[in-house]
């Protein structure tokens, strides 16, 4: 599963990100992803309760967003809701479209805790 | 830690030539998640930052060198692409012996485990390399540079990646590859272009293999091609069947005259 792979680079990136900052926690995550993006959710889950363990993320809070697929017909140019990339244009029926928005998989932010020294 | 792009999160390695055995020649060791808490008894101030950070940036920035170590050398990559069992390394035996005149070819071959793709590739004469991914179900752009570095292809030469039998995982890591070609067979049922859409719809071709068993399984190749269609318009579609070679000079025209135009760009 590829899910677990995703969770470890994001722990690569959020540790690498955080130790640059001086960061002695990570108290919160912020994650995007687009429902298009081939991350099942429940697959997802699980793998970050395994992946997180003894990382900086383990006691970390996070906050998923799932971003809906947006579409864009190529010849009509109707916007619309794209749940699969299988959808016809609701407008003219072509599957001739364009990916707008529903690919995403970022780290928005994360929350850290910095040493202050006296 | 690596010294050519620093990396040190990877469990893949390459599996070395002319041996009983295998050596991990680029093992890396797993995250070192220790870290260290402060003693000094400081204050704690919390804070907010803003990274918009893609998750799969690294290995987006490790496609594009190889692409531009490709383009450089004028190599035509293909990331061949399948689920387990749709015939992607006969269909190289095939078009490697058959088109060993007109190409000078070289083959990287992703697997979780053994050599045995790599000892068929050779077989033909072919130079090849195996990486074996251990327990990752996809080739990413970091064991492709690895493996590049060590095959050596030559200039204006045509490299086939065959990536690790799975039709989700791939569908995510560009290699930096020229083209993505997607292998089903008619062994595996005319709905897998809408049942796994993300292989089909980042691939410029398909290939349907195993056209001479059509008689003795229920599938629509009329429904197939359309469903495929349905996930990527684009899509150029090929018919063959590597056994008897039908269709294969369709799949071989495509290829020359994708490697014409790089080669002529």
């Amino acid at each position: 599963m590829h899910e677990l792979s995703i969770v470890l680079h994001i722990i690569d990136i959020a540790e690498n990100e955080a130790q640059k900052a001086g960061a002695a926690t990570i108290s919160e995550i912020e994650l995007a992803i687009g429902k298009l993006s081939t991350i099942e959710p429940a697959a997802f889950d699980f793998a970050w309760k395994q992946g997180v363990k003894n990382s900086m993320l383990e006691q970390a809070g996070r906050i998923t967003n799932y971003i809906d697929g947006k579409g864009r017909c190529n010849l009509c140019e109707t916007e619309f809701l794209m749940e699969t990339l299988h959808q016809p244009c609701p407008e003219c029926g072509e599957f001739f479209s364009e990916i707008l928005e529903g690919k995403e998989l970022q780290i928005k932010s994360l929350r850290i805790e910095e040493k202050i020294k006296n | 830690m690596c010294i050519t792009c620093g990396c040190g999160t990877d469990e893949a390695h390459i599996v070395k030539d002319d041996h009983g055995h295998n050596h991990p020649e680029h093992h890396h060791h797993g995250h070192n998640h220790s870290h260290s808490h402060g003693n000094d008894h400081p204050h704690v101030q919390d804070r907010l930052l803003h990274l918009e950070k893609d998750v799969l940036h690294e290995n987006a920035l490790l496609a594009e060198r190889n692409r531009g170590y490709f383009d450089a050398k004028q190599i035509f990559a293909i990331n061949l692409v399948s689920s387990p069992g749709s015939g992607k390394t006969m269909l190289l035996e095939r078009t490697l012996n058959d088109l060993k005149e007109d190409f000078s070819f070289y083959v990287i071959e992703g697997d979780q485990q053994t050599s045995l793709d790599a000892d068929r590739i050779k077989a033909t004469g072919t130079k090849a390399i195996q990486i074996n991914t251990g327990k990752g179900c996809h080739l990413d752009a970091h064991m492709v540079l690895h493996a590049v570095q060590q095959l050596k292809p030559e200039e204006n030469s045509v490299l086939f990646i065959e990536n690790v039998g799975n039709l989700v995982c791939p569908s995510m890591f560009d290699l930096g590859e020229n083209q993505r070609v997607v292998i089903m067979s008619v062994t595996e049922g005319d709905d897998k272009p809408i049942k796994y859409p993300d292989m089909f719809h980042t691939s410029c071709a398909c290939i349907i293999n195993k056209t001479d068993l059509l008689p003795y399984v229920p599938f629509d190749m009329d429904k197939a091609v359309e469903n495929a269609k349905k996930v990527n318009p684009k899509l150029q579609i090929f018919q063959v069947s590597c056994t008897t070679g039908d269709g294969m000079d369709n799949w071989y025209h495509w290829l020359k005259e994708q490697v014409q135009r790089l080669q002529s760009a």
